[in-house]
């Protein structure tokens, strides 16, 4: 990604440049005329691009029937335009382009990356409109890759992390389209029908609901051009509907699960931030020295370097299209699991009430925006960031506002935003592992 | 690695003190403006690879050390590892954690990752702040502190590690014990983090001496990757690294695995859901093979089964006959010493093992009997070449390919060659390759035997009270 080269040298920057302050590339937007967002940053220097097309379209648009956002976006490259699964992939490989498809809670995602080339590139772009555009959804590929998933789905209950996590999105969101697996649930899945899935796909692969980003060895006039060719078949349709909010927890919660394993696995959380949110910047700062930063955090220093009592413990604000999960995260030897929780609930409760200290706060954005080309530094981020801006309509000055506004948050405005937003008396708890028997 | 995967390639990713003196000039060293990676050697011995990538103002630093799990033996097993950790716990000249807490007001990130040949810390950060990464590595090659407080708690997040990786993973778990049945004599056959036991009763001194023994300059590579000046970085290692003196480095032992007298199978039972099933051939690498082609044409014989959706594994047995839910392959054509090639699968619903390992098998069968078609060939082809272009979006992974390299003693020139070598891999070769390495009696299987999850109990006593003195 030639940043450098993308920099204008006006006199303004060569101040701003002398400052130490390095901006992220610029990033070109438009929209198709059937209404897709497109999002693009040319980078010259190698001979290669990235396609991602992002769907409203992950699991919280499953209604009901979970797990169909899932199979939908696995079904798309499993025939379309007559050819078949075997035929698609060919065609890509034969080029050496890279696909890959997944679905998470918000997006639904595909992408390419593909040799610059134009007897490559434009095959493999090619491949991918026969794939979102004309996909077959044949009957068969339907029950095997439904078969595959429900496989998946008992792998899943004997990890004990996967275990924690289904509890603790389950807890948190109770009856908010989060609270359920994107792989679905057992009874879910019985009742997926091929119908469910072309329903999905109609209502939701349209150009309205698509964000497209694109970075690579391309002109804006090429950028352009390929895009309005690859989406020219989709109809507009409409955005997906607004998701519901979520409601926050009114009481703490403690949920134990059996399980036959050496360590118990926790975590702690209630509902944290959204996209754009207004806390956004004050919360992730906050969060940073407390369990953000790995052996620089408090959480690591009191649990793991202070005690030994862990390998890995963590903390995330994970924001999303409605508010995502904020949670703490350990895992310990099943009889340490009540005093390490005890510690990582402590600190928690202090954090909240008294915020970092200067020395933590200042080290932490040191951090943050010393570390900040190191986000950008590869056509692979870039091309995430693009995403995650079109999909939750973040200015498009995000990366290059990021910075100021990390440095212009202080204690008072953490320690606001942590009373406000962070309330350790109504948490979820779940705890997996070899529960300890009476007697 | 301190914070990932510290289990070698595994198959599921497969199928992953300055002193100021004797500065010298930039005259002083040889710079070729065509190369691709510009070396330099110490007095000392140290090696020192650079490769500029000036897309953004960020550098790679990687310190890479010739030990790992494979250098171990009975008793000491995770040892490499576990001083790997220790790096992190302060020197002569900082506190514990305060290398990591420099690099982190400096905007940077730092890790460190153990192998089966190799041992590595790295820092990413701005690339005007190279000179702290090499400041404080040299540091720790030589200085390191060993408290014997600070152990007693690390060996316990150790311990915690491998309970999360390896004993509470089924898949992981008959990984483990596959390895240590397929290898007789052959240090590939212990888990990088070590068993169990070895880690109750590790000691501060196993540790000590194994520093003693392996950290010096002349046992150690310096890569360097982002936005430098070649000259830059070797005057800053000279001014680093230079000072140090380099130490007698013992041979490691070859520990040749012993031929394999026929086939070898294990049942691993534990709580689990699904069976899983690993399958592995005694197969040479580039390192010990006597004609380089058949390495190459093995790793061209893994991309034909299992590189991408349009190979044979993922087309037949998934695809087509649906008996496997997920198959894959893979061989790593760079380790130190001869390895396995690899298959591995989960059986569909109400598909027995034995049908599954009988379709694995049948896969290598055909390939014996036909050399596989020149498309599939091709697109194994098209794929290396077009990876040679995406990795270099990544100066962390051209890093760690120039570091492997050069640390299993093959030097980094052989990454140059790799795209040709694969481009002339014939049909027949890959062919002749299965005939000869693909065979029943150089075969290890293992098998999970999956044990109910409700009711179990986990035995008592699971390591933490038993350390030794």
């Amino acid at each position: 990604m030639a940043i450098n080269k993308l920099l204008k040298t006006t006199a303004l920057f060569l101040m701003l440049s002398l400052q130490n302050v390095i901006a992220a590339p610029e990033i070109q937007h438009w929209v198709t005329e059937n209404g897709a967002r497109v999002y693009f940053v040319p980078a010259m220097d190698l001979p290669m691009v990235d396609v991602r097309l992002v769907f409203d379209a992950g699991s919280a648009r499953d209604n009901g029937k979970h797990g169909v956002a899932s199979l939908t976006n696995g079904l798309l490259a499993e025939g379309a335009a007559g050819f078949t699964a075997q035929q698609l992939a060919e065609k890509f490989e034969a080029v050496g382009a890279n696909f890959s498809n997944s679905s998470l809670r918000d997006m639904s995602i595909l992408s390419v990356r593909s040799l610059r080339d134009d007897q490559y590139f434009y095959s493999a772009l090619e491949n991918l409109k026969n794939i979102l555009t004309k996909p077959d959804f044949p009957a068969s590929a339907f029950k095997r890759e439904l078969n595959r998933m429900k496989i998946s789905l008992k792998a899943s209950k004997q990890s004990p992390s996967s275990i924690a996590d289904e509890a603790f999105y389950k807890a948190l969101y109770g009856d908010h389209p989060y609270a359920q697996p994107s792989g679905g649930t057992d009874e879910s899945l019985a009742l997926i029908k091929l119908a469910d899935v072309k329903q999905h796909y109609e209502k939701y692969f349209v150009a309205k609901n698509a964000v497209i980003s694109v970075v690579g060895q391309l002109t804006k006039q090429e950028a352009e051009k390929i895009v309005n060719d690859l989406v020219a078949d989709l109809p507009a349709g409409q955005r997906a509907e607004p998701l519901p909010e979520v409601k926050p927890l009114t009481e703490s919660k403690t949920i134990r699960i059996n399980f036959p394993s050496r360590q118990s696995h926790v975590l702690v959380g209630q509902i944290g931030t959204q996209r754009g949110d207004a806390d956004y910047f004050a919360l992730y700062l906050a969060n940073h020295p407390f369990g953000g930063s790995g052996f620089a955090s408090r959480l690591v220093d009191e649990v793991r370097e202070k005690r030994g009592l862990v390998y890995s413990v963590y903390s995330y604000f994970s924001p999303m299209r409605k508010h995502g999960p904020f949670q703490l995260g350990l895992q310990t030897r099943n009889d340490q699991v009540d005093q390490a929780l005890d510690i990582v609930t402590k600190e928690l409760q202090k954090y909240v009430e008294s915020g970092p200290t200067e020395k933590e706060l200042e080290a932490s954005v040191k951090n943050i925006t010393g570390g900040f080309p190191l986000r950008v530094d590869s056509n692979s981020k870039l091309v995430e960031y693009l995403s995650m801006i079109g999909f939750y309509d973040l200015s498009l000055d995000h990366l290059n506002t990021f910075v100021g506004k990390i440095k212009a948050i202080d204690r008072d405005k953490i320690k606001d935003a942590l009373k406000r937003r962070v309330h350790p008396d109504k948490m979820v708890t779940i705890i997996v592992g070899e529960q300890k028997t009476d007697g | 690695m301190r914070l990932f995967a510290s289990l070698g390639i595994s198959l599921m990713v497969l199928g992953l003190a300055g002193c100021q003196q004797n500065v010298k000039t930039s005259d002083d060293f040889k710079i070729d403006p065509g190369a691709e990676v510009q070396t330099h050697v110490l007095d000392n011995g140290m090696k020192i690879l650079v490769k500029e990538d000036h897309r953004s103002p960020v550098v790679v630093s990687q310190v890479w050390y010739k030990v790992g799990g494979s250098y171990e033996y009975g008793g000491i097993t995770g040892v490499s590892h576990a001083l790997e950790h220790m790096m992190f716990k302060g020197t002569k000249n900082l506190k514990p954690g305060e290398f990591s807490d420099i690099i982190a007001e400096n905007g940077g990130s730092e890790n460190a990752f153990t192998s089966k040949d190799y041992t590595a810390y790295f820092q990413r950060i701005a690339s005007d702040r190279l000179e702290l990464c090499l400041k404080h590595e040299a540091d720790r090659m030589r200085n390191l502190v060993f408290d014997e407080a600070e152990f007693k708690k690390e060996i316990e997040v150790i311990k915690e590690e491998r309970r999360t990786r390896t004993d509470d993973k089924p898949t992981s778990l008959t990984y483990e014990h596959f390895n240590a049945a397929a290898y007789l004599n052959s240090s590939y056959s212990q888990p990088i983090i070590g068993w169990m036991e070895d880690l109750n009763t590790m000691t501060l001194d196993d540790l000590s001496q194994w520093y003693q023994t392996w950290y010096a300059p002349n046992n150690a590579t310096l890569v360097v990757s982002g936005d430098v000046k070649p000259e830059n970085v070797f005057r800053l290692a000279e001014k680093y690294f230079g000072p140090l003196k380099p130490s007698v480095i013992p041979d490691a032992k070859s520990r040749i695995e012993v031929k394999q007298h026929g086939q070898r199978r294990i049942t691993v039972k534990a709580p689990a859901k699904v069976p899983y099933l690993l399958m592995g051939f005694k197969v040479p690498v580039l390192k010990t093979v006597e004609e380089d082609w058949e390495v190459y044409a093995l790793d061209v014989l893994a991309g034909v089964l299992d590189g991408g959706d349009s190979s044979r594994l993922t087309s037949e047995l998934v695809r087509k006959q649906e008996i496997a839910s997920s198959a894959g392959a893979g061989y790593d054509i760079y380790s130190r010493q001869n390895s396995l090639f690899l298959l591995d699968g989960m059986p569909s619903k109400k598909i027995s093992m034995e049908k599954l390992e009988q379709a694995l098998i049948n896969e290598i069968e055909k390939i014996k009997l036909t050399p596989p078609n020149e498309d599939e060939l091709n697109r194994v082809k098209a794929q290396v070449m077009a990876s040679a272009v995406y990795e270099r979006d990544s100066s962390f992974y051209q890093a760690m390919q120039l570091g492997t390299l050069e640390t299993v003693g093959l030097g980094w020139q052989v990454k140059k060659d790799y795209l040709e070598k694969i481009k002339s891999v014939t049909a027949e070769q890959v062919q002749a390759v299965a005939k000869k390495y693909l065979r029943d009696d150089q075969m290890t299987v293992a098998v999970l035997d999956p044990l109910p999850i409700e009711g179990h109990r986990v035995k008592p006593a699971t390591g933490g009270s038993r350390r030794g003195h």
